[in-house]
Formats: C-alpha cells, sequence, structure tokens
C-alpha cells in the first residue's frame, strides 16, 4: 500500500518534471563527453556543495513563489551575515551562540520585510528590493569595503568538513533544509496555506486562513535560510565577505523557475527546485571543466536557462490546448 | 421573398480536441429585435458568440450579415462587420478615463500626430448624453460602479457603428433598478435598428426584454420561440431537455431556536443592523446592489472591522474576532464573487474541498490521505459534482460545478450557520435547481441559512423570513405569507 503510493508519487514526479530532467541528463552526457574529470567522485561531491548555498536559499524561494510573492533581499543577508558571523568569531564569541544569533538575525530581518508586506499593499518586488540595498549597504558601511578573515578551524570545519568521509557538510545541511521544505509544503497545514494565498489571496480570507501568518511564515523563514547560506560560504571562505551572494537571489529564482514553481503565484514543487539548482550547478561546474572563457560562461548560462523555461511553456501550451 | 436578416448564422460547427463543442447550429437576428439566447451552461452559447466576436474560427457553416456573406476570422475582421461584444467580465482599462477607453486603440488624432483630447472627450460627452447618462467623460473607470461600466461598454460599442451588439449575461451583476435602466436602453439601441443578442440565466427578464428566442442544448441548435407566445416553463423544458417539476424544493418547517443574534452590528459599511436567525431557517436578504448586504456578511464573518454591535452565535460574542476562529466557531460564509474569491483555479477540487478542515486529517506532519478522501467523497458525490474526478483542476468546471465544489468546502466544515451570498449567480438552471435542494435539505438537517440573493424569484420561494436592506441599514422585515416583489422593492427603494 505504502510502497505503491510511493511509487505513485515517484512516478508523477519524473511526469512534472520530464522536460528539464530530460535537459539535466543530456547536460551530464554532453559535459561527460568533453571532461573526463566530471563524473568523478569528488568532482560531483564539488557540485553538489557548490549548489548547497543555492538551494538554501531556493527552497525558501521556492515557498515564497508558491505564496505569491518574491524575495530579493537574500542575497544581501547572505554577505551581512557572512560578516557578521566573522565579526562575532574574532570577538571571541563561541560558535554554537554565533551560530544562534546569525539565524536569529536573519530571521529578524525577514521579520522586517515580511512585516512591511503583509502590513501593506506594497509590492514585494520593491519591498525587498529596498531591503537587499539597505543591507547591502550596511555591510559594506561596517566593513568598508574590505573582508572580515576567519581563523577558527572548528567553524571552518562546519563548512569545508566531511560526514562519513566523503559527503560534504553543506550537503548534509541541504538535505535536512529540503526534507523540512518538502514536508511543510507537502505534509502539514501550512503548507496547503502556502498554496491557497499564493492561488487566491482572496478566497484563502474566505477560507478563514490567515494569510497574513502565512506570508510572514515565508518570509521569516527565508531570512533563516539567507543566514545559513552566509554562515556556510563564510566558512567555506575562511571570512566574511561583503560581495558575497551578490546575485544569489535570481540564481535561487531562477533554480525555482526552471523547477516548475510559478512566478505568479500558487503552483511550484520543490522537487523540481533541486532539479533546477543541479542544472545551474552542473553548467557552471561543465563550463568550467570544459575552459569555456568565464565571460562567455555568462551568456550561455543565460541561453541555457531561457532554453530550458521556453520548453516548459511549450508543454504547458500543449497541455492547456489538450484540456 | 424571403425576409433579410440582420445576421444569420447556418449549420455553424465547431469542433474542439475531443469536443464538438458546436454541432450544426443557426441564428437569425433581426434588425431592431432582441434575440435572446437559451441554454445551460455548456450548451454552446458562449462558443457561438465567439465564433461570431472572431474569437474562434467556425470550423463549417456560413455566416451572413444583410444577406451579404462575411468571413470572420478575428476580432478585428468582427468589428469591421458591426459585429460588438460585451462580455461578462467587462474588459475596460480601470485607471483610463471613459473617454480614453471609448477611443482605446483608435484614438483621434490632430494633423501634428498626436492625440486630439478635445475632440474625443465631445464625442464621449455627445454619446453619453444620447443615452440620458450622467457620466463625466474623464471620470476614471475604476471609480465607476459594474452598472455604469456595463454602460461605458454599451455606449463603446455603439460608437463603434455596430450594429450587431451582443450582451452576455449583463444583469448578472445589477440590482433591479440598474436592470431597468439598462432595458431601457437597449430599447433606445433597438430603436435604431441594431439587433442584439441578449444572453441571460434570468428568464423573468425574457420576457420583459426579449422579442425572441434561440434555445441551445448540448452544441446544438434546439429551437426558436417568439417570446409573446411562450411560455417559461416551456422554455426550460426546451433547455434542459425534460421538464424541472420541482424548480424550487423548500419544505417550511416551524423554527424556534434562535441560533445566530446580531445586534446593532455597525461599522464603515452598515449602520445599526441587527437581526436574529433560527435554528434550521432560511433568511433571505433582498435589497438593490450597494445596499450593504455583503458587507454585513463580511462583517459578521471578521473580514471586515467592526466599530460596535455584537455578533453572538449561541450566545458567543464573535465580534472582534478572525475569520479563523469565526469558521471554527460554526459560521461558513459563500462569497459572492465566486471566481475571485471563492476558488482556487489552477488547483485540484480536492485541494479545494477540504481547505478549511485541514485539521480534521493533518495533525502535525501526518496527513491522513483516506480521512482526506472520505471527505472528498462524501461532498463530491454528495453534492453531484459533474468533473472527471476530485483531481480536476476546479477552474476548468462550469460555474454551477464550481460553486458545489464551494458549498461542499463549507460543508465539510459542518457550520451551524451558512451564508450564500448571490448563491446562484451566472450557473445554469439545472444546478440552480440542485443547490436550492442543497440548501432545503441544510435547513432540514437544523443548519440555518443567510441567503443573499438580488433574484426576487430565488428569495420569494426559498426564504422563511426576508430582510430587507437599503444604503447600509435594514428598511424592513418580512415574514413569507407577507413578502411580496412589490413590498420588498418597496423597502429596497427609498419611496
Amino acid at each position: 500500500m505504502t510502497a505503491n503510493k510511493f511509487l505513485t508519487s515517484i512516478k508523477s514526479y519524473f511526469k512534472r518534471n520530464a522536460g528539464i530532467l530530460i535537459g539535466l541528463v543530456a547536460l551530464c552526457v554532453a559535459i561527460s563527453f568533453r571532461s573526463d574529470r566530471f563524473l568523478t567522485q569528488d568532482n560531483i561531491m564539488n557540485v553538489l556543495r557548490q549548489i548547497s548555498s543555492n538551494m538554501y536559499l531556493a527552497c525558501a524561494m521556492t515557498m515564497i513563489l508558491i505564496a505569491g510573492g518574491i524575495d530579493l533581499s537574500v542575497g544581501s543577508i547572505v554577505a551581512i551575515t557572512g560578516v557578521t558571523a566573522g565579526t562575532l568569531l574574532n570577538m571571541g564569541v563561541p560558535i554554537p551562540l554565533t551560530i544562534i544569533i546569525c539565524l536569529v538575525l536573519g530571521g529578524l530581518y525577514g521579520t522586517i520585510t515580511g512585516a512591511i508586506i503583509t502590513n501593506t499593499t506594497l509590492p514585494p518586488f520593491i519591498v525587498t528590493y529596498s531591503m537587499m540595498q539597505i543591507l547591502r549597504g550596511a555591510t559594506y558601511v561596517y566593513t568598508g569595503g574590505t573582508t572580515v578573515r576567519v581563523d577558527n578551524r572548528a567553524f571552518i570545519n562546519l563548512g569545508t568538513g566531511y560526514a562519513f568521509g566523503f559527503l560534504p557538510l553543506p550537503v548534509i545541511y541541504l538535505l535536512i533544509v529540503f526534507i523540512i521544505v518538502f514536508i511543510v509544503l507537502n505534509k502539514t497545514s501550512l503548507g496547503r496555506h502556502i498554496y491557497a494565498v499564493g492561488g487566491n489571496e482572496k478566497a484563502a480570507k474566505f477560507s478563514g486562513i490567515n494569510v497574513r501568518r502565512t506570508r510572514m511564515f515565508v518570509y521569516i523563514f527565508s531570512g533563516v535560510m539567507g543566514a545559513l547560506a552566509g554562515m556556510v560560504l563564510c566558512a567555506r571562505s575562511y571570512s566574511g565577505n561583503p560581495l558575497a551572494g551578490d546575485g544569489a537571489e535570481m540564481d535561487a529564482i531562477a533554480a525555482c523557475v526552471l523547477g516548475g514553481a510559478s512566478m505568479a503565484g500558487g503552483y511550484g514543487f520543490v522537487g523540481g527546485t533541486l532539479i533546477g539548482a543541479l542544472i545551474i550547478g552542473l553548467l557552471n561546474n561543465g563550463l568550467n571543466l570544459m575552459r569555456i572563457d568565464s565571460y562567455w560562461q555568462i551568456i550561455l548560462k543565460g541561453i541555457v536557462i531561457l532554453v530550458a523555461v521556453y520548453v516548459d511553456y511549450i508543454k504547458n501550451l500543449k497541455k492547456n490546448k489538450a484540456n | 421573398m424571403a425576409e433579410q436578416y440582420l445576421l444569420e448564422m447556418k449549420n455553424i460547427h465547431k469542433r474542439f480536441p475531443g469536443v464538438h463543442a458546436l454541432k450544426g447550429v443557426s441564428l437569425q437576428l433581426k434588425a431592431g429585435e432582441v434575440h435572446a439566447l437559451l441554454g445551460e451552461n455548456g450548451a454552446g452559447k458562449s462558443t457561438l458568440i465567439k465564433v461570431l466576436g472572431g474569437i474562434y474560427e467556425k470550423d463549417e457553416g456560413e455566416l451572413s450579415i444583410n444577406g451579404k456573406p462575411v468571413e470572420i476570422k478575428n476580432v478585428e475582421q468582427a468589428r469591421a462587420a458591426g459585429v460588438s461584444i460585451i462580455h461578462q467580465e467587462l474588459v475596460l482599462v480601470p485607471h483610463l478615463s471613459v473617454t480614453e477607453n471609448i477611443f482605446l486603440g483608435r484614438e483621434m488624432k490632430k494633423k501634428s500626430g498626436f492625440v486630439d483630447r478635445t475632440a474625443m472627450r465631445a464625442a464621449t460627452q455627445k454619446a453619453l448624453d444620447e443615452f440620458g447618462l450622467s457620466l463625466s467623460p474623464d471620470a476614471m473607470i475604476a471609480d465607476l460602479n459594474i452598472a455604469q461600466q456595463q454602460m461605458v461598454e454599451i455606449v463603446k460599442a455603439v460608437s463603434f457603428n455596430s450594429s450587431i451588439i451582443v450582451m452576455d449575461e449583463p444583469t448578472s451583476s445589477l440590482s433591479d433598478k440598474e436592470v431597468e435602466a439598462l432595458f431601457e436602453n437597449i430599447k433606445k439601441l433597438t430603436a435604431k435598428g441594431i439587433g442584439i443578442i441578449y444572453i441571460s440565466h434570468r428568464m423573468s427578464e425574457l420576457q420583459e426584454i426579449a422579442d425572441r428566442v434561440t434555445v441551445m442544448r448540448d452544441g446544438e441548435y434546439i429551437a426558436t420561440k417568439e417570446v409573446a407566445t411562450t411560455s417559461n416553463d416551456e422554455l426550460v423544458a426546451l433547455m434542459v431537455g425534460r421538464k424541472l417539476d420541482n424548480y424550487y424544493t423548500r419544505t417550511f418547517n416551524e423554527c424556534e431556536e434562535t441560533v445566530l443574534e446580531v445586534k446593532k452590528l455597525t461599522n464603515e459599511f452598515v449602520n445599526d443592523v441587527s437581526f436574529t436567525l433560527k435554528k434550521g431557517e432560511i433568511l433571505g436578504f433582498a435589497g438593490l446592489v450597494g445596499a450593504g448586504r455583503s458587507e454585513t456578511m463580511r462583517a459578521i464573518f471578521g473580514l471586515d472591522k467592526v466599530s460596535s454591535g455584537s455578533v453572538k452565535l449561541n450566545g458567543q460574542e464573535l465580534v472582534g474576532k478572525c475569520a479563523e476562529d469565526i469558521l471554527r466557531a460554526g459560521i461558513g460564509l459563500v462569497p459572492e464573487d465566486r471566481k475571485n474569491e471563492g476558488i482556487f483555479p489552477s488547483m485540484a477540487i480536492s485541494f479545494n474541498m477540504t481547505l478549511k478542515v485541514l485539521k480534521e486529517f493533518i495533525k502535525g506532519i501526518r496527513v491522513d490521505t483516506s480521512k482526506e478522501q472520505e471527505i472528498v467523497e462524501e461532498y463530491f458525490k454528495g453534492l453531484s459534482v459533474k468533473a472527471p474526478g476530485p483531481e480536476t483542476a476546479i477552474g476548468s468546471l462550469s460555474g454551477g460545478n464550481q460553486q458545489k465544489v464551494v458549498i461542499g468546502s463549507w460543508l465539510a466544515s459542518k457550520p451551524k450557520v451558512l451564508i450564500l451570498d448571490e448563491p446562484t449567480r451566472g450557473i445554469d438552471i439545472g444546478s440552480k435547481s440542485e443547490i436550492y435542494a442543497i440548501m432545503n435539505d441544510l435547513a432540514k438537517r437544523g443548519v440555518s441559512i443567510i441567503m443573499v440573493s438580488s433574484e426576487l424569484p430565488e428569495i420569494l420561494n426559498m426564504s422563511d423570513r426576508v430582510i430587507v436592506m437599503r444604503s447600509g441599514r435594514i428598511s424592513g422585515e418580512l415574514t413569507k405569507e407577507e413578502a411580496t416583489q412589490e413590498r420588498i422593492m418597496q423597502y429596497a427603494v427609498n419611496i
């Protein structure tokens, strides 16, 4: 019974994401032909580690997009958190306390954004854009544009270490975040409320759903995920860099949309987002392995994302016609 | 010689993948007549109109205007042929003025090539005067009410020199007084020789406004009748293909126990509203659109702030609580605007049905799927929703079936009081009748119902008592014996 149900959900997962899954496989095949190093365990773990930070943000972004919002501030939260963490550690604050402070601060940024969005009719785009500027600016003001070096080995290990000798720790965090978001979206009332709020806000209100609380949750969660990504990046790069996370919000949004989420709200799947993030990660990795000029990489990345989204659009168009 | 028709549609066929939507439909429209198009939802009325308006291209059949064959393949060609369609959902641009909307896409230009505002404004003023509308050409569409917007649509259609105007459910959101004004304007149009195709679900209007009526069913042409020599019963029988014996189902019971007590409810929109609702009662709320009926319901349900007064459900004070708590206390509200307030169009029927009762089968992170299915099955089957299955997206259903799902979603929450705001708006006759039966059944089982409705026949046939509102206040209360169309109207309009 349960095994059967599991099979059907796996089946529907493949069916729903058929387009980009094929793209993902094609991408892997193409890159592996051009590079011997691509399919090595080292490289695969490397890719997974690289997509981790994007996935923390993208998982939260999936919920935000489904709820009909958007969060541009996460990239700046990454930077300010890295700097905060570095500063606290250098002041001698113990690691657990540093982590807690950073996560709470991340939640606080999300709370501010969420409070403004839920208490006004200001568009989330512009509110979170302003937040993005404010936080990024604050980071520059505090550091004067220089990086904050981190020497705390134990903290650095949290970003660069391995579990079971081969699985990078950031990937472990990724799995935890993914599972949390998957459960929230699929197994809880809150998850259905998120879909309802993005699907039709008015109808959600008439259904007795607390729209404000639902929205607040997704923005706070996004802030916390921004903080997580900031700390992991800080640990991996031995420093809090005010430039960190620049454009990260866009990569996160791209992963969500590649994974089938609708920018208009009400539709999206965190499982799809994972594939979206993998495509972006593999692309970065593959283009590097193929020694393609880094400026050209940017162009190619844009083209691939555009093509992927377009294929999806055609697929939906056909589906709608068939109905 | 055969009579020349203004518009003749002959043997029109339209096929969609898997659906033969129009199976040889014919329609003849004379100049200066109002020709009603009747049929249940899904009968093909909209498809036929879309073929006429150039939104769909017909697969087979002939179309001629004033005896000359014409090809209509897109909206421009339809417009050039003199066809204007006023859709049920108005398509005006909200943040532009009346003038700008009327001349949208065909702005008058000065020699310099710039837009000639003075000339357009003058032309608009002239057209508005012609219809005796006291609107300013500079008024923003967003500031107008629906009736006024509709008049702007009509003025726009006429300004295109249209000889054929199609009105799709023009009265569905108008009050009786506004309907009267609309009918007067329709008469002005027909006097000019314009032919009007009129789609409506309200049978009572046909006698008043239409000359002839064509009935469609399941994409087929059924019959064309002179309105003067036919009866509503005959038309209904033609529409549904069988006789509807009990259109209204209602068994009246003695109701004594008070369930809901509203006292001096006052807020931004309503003033001093007091009434009681008894167990198993259907309480009709009549009045003109904008009289504060929906606003009263919103206030009771905690969607709008209440400045003073009380709402007590079995003695429990509800004012100041949020919608979520009021829902849990046992009140349900089926909103007026189904599309915008009632449904999650892209989501499955099952999602829509269970959203209010998630607590019953989701505990923390454990979802009891069999319990969930049980709830869905109960109301999907119980209300005989016509859909391929509970996983179908609700947006693809007909209005009547959508409404059944919305009602089902509320029934799942086991309400003591169910508020139905315009429960049958834009719904075909068959589904209407089913919804009346559902209401009757609920009342019998002891659920108290408040029915806000602008359709007087519905109010008169279904209500135990009728409350009439006017400008945010209760202006009268009638028992079912006292309630007549005239008395309700007396209270509804200021005499």
